[in-house]
């Protein structure tokens, strides 16, 4: 990034990232962090965990009905075994759409996520509205998401916690027989396993 | 097309903003990647930081729209810290003025360091 202005020999430090290399200083000067591991850490979860974990989740389960009943039972476990495990010993329950049950996550305490499978929390979900709301006024929640369910849908809304997190397994969508759990994979977007989005063909 | 903030009423969610990168600022990985680092050396528990985030994020004045988010998130690790007596709150102060004025000192382009500081400590 180049600015040019007056100030162009000024580095002006925003207040809290001079807190953050303070904590970094008092950190690393008691061995409690070195620097490259945490720019590993950023790595890793700025390009290397994401969505497309969960839509690996999401196609396998319904591709593969015995994987399903694993993911229903055990999904922890079931998601462990693709590769993807939670740093901080947290559980996974998986959550399965249906025809008359839709599932929604929240967390109304802060923001646990399933950050294994999902990477990390979009802006709303961290939002104050949204961990409100998603409990109070679940429908006009989804509707403000372009989610508009029959009257005869029940929606059940999960709040995570510190120990369980949730992942919505969406309907797969019609027309999709014959793809590829690649190709199926694809369709899974991220809000469709927070149960803010569906899951369609034509997206 | 309008912003989309421009017919958003209070109660509503903040829309997605593009969302290329998940932090918008690097200070805010940084703080991330703290609080990974030092759950997995057991500084703390899980559940203790969730408390502390829970706690901070419960205060009045938070923003609606979660911009503040990883405000948050930093103020929370730094009272765990200082609840722990890892670190105090004035020596947080003092290296946060510190690499404050070396950021000033350090000619643009060049990589900030704590050396630079002009009135070290």
């Amino acid at each position: 990034m180049t600015h040019r202005d007056d100030h162009d020999h000024d580095n002006h430090l925003d207040p809290m990232d001079a807190r953050v290399r303070a904590l970094e200083t008092i950190l690393g000067a008691k061995g409690l962090i070195d620097p490259g591991s945490i720019d590993v850490i950023v790595d890793t979860y700025q390009n290397r965990i994401g969505p497309q974990n969960g839509a690996r989740v999401v196609a396998k389960a319904w591709h593969d009905p015995d994987y399903a009943d694993w993911l229903k039972l055990d999904a922890t476990a079931a998601i462990a075994s693709l590769g993807f495990t939670g740093r901080q010993g947290e559980h996974m329950r998986a959550v399965f759409n249906g025809p008359q049950t839709h599932n929604l996550v929240v967390c109304t305490l802060c923001s646990c996520y399933p950050w294994s499978v999902l990477g990390l929390p979009p802006v709303w979900y961290k939002s104050p509205p949204y961990r409100s709301r998603a409990v109070i006024d679940p429908r006009g929640v989804l509707a403000e998401f372009g989610v508009s369910l029959n009257e005869d849908v029940r929606i059940r809304v999960w709040d995570s916690t510190a120990e369980l997190r949730y992942l919505v397994v969406p309907m797969r969508p019609a027309g999709t027989e014959n793809y590829s759990e690649e190709a199926l994979a694809a369709l899974v977007t991220r809000d469709s396993m927070i149960g803010t989005g569906l899951v369609d063909i034509g997206t | 097309m309008n912003p989309p903030e421009t017919h958003l009423q209070d109660h509503s969610l903040p829309l997605e903003i593009a969302e290329p990168c998940i932090f918008a600022q690097p200070w805010q990985a940084q703080a991330f990647a703290l609080v990974i680092t030092l759950h997995d050396k057991d500084v703390f528990s899980w559940n203790e930081w969730a408390d502390a985030l829970s706690g901070e994020l419960k205060l009045s004045g938070t923003s609606r729209d979660g911009s503040d988010y990883y405000d948050c998130w930093l103020r929370a690790l730094e009272g765990l810290l200082i609840g722990k007596n890892i670190a105090s709150g004035h020596d947080v102060d003092a290296l946060a003025a510190a690499w404050s004025r070396a950021a000033q000192a350090t000619p643009h382009g060049q990589p900030i360091c704590l050396d630079n500081d002009p009135e070290p400590a």
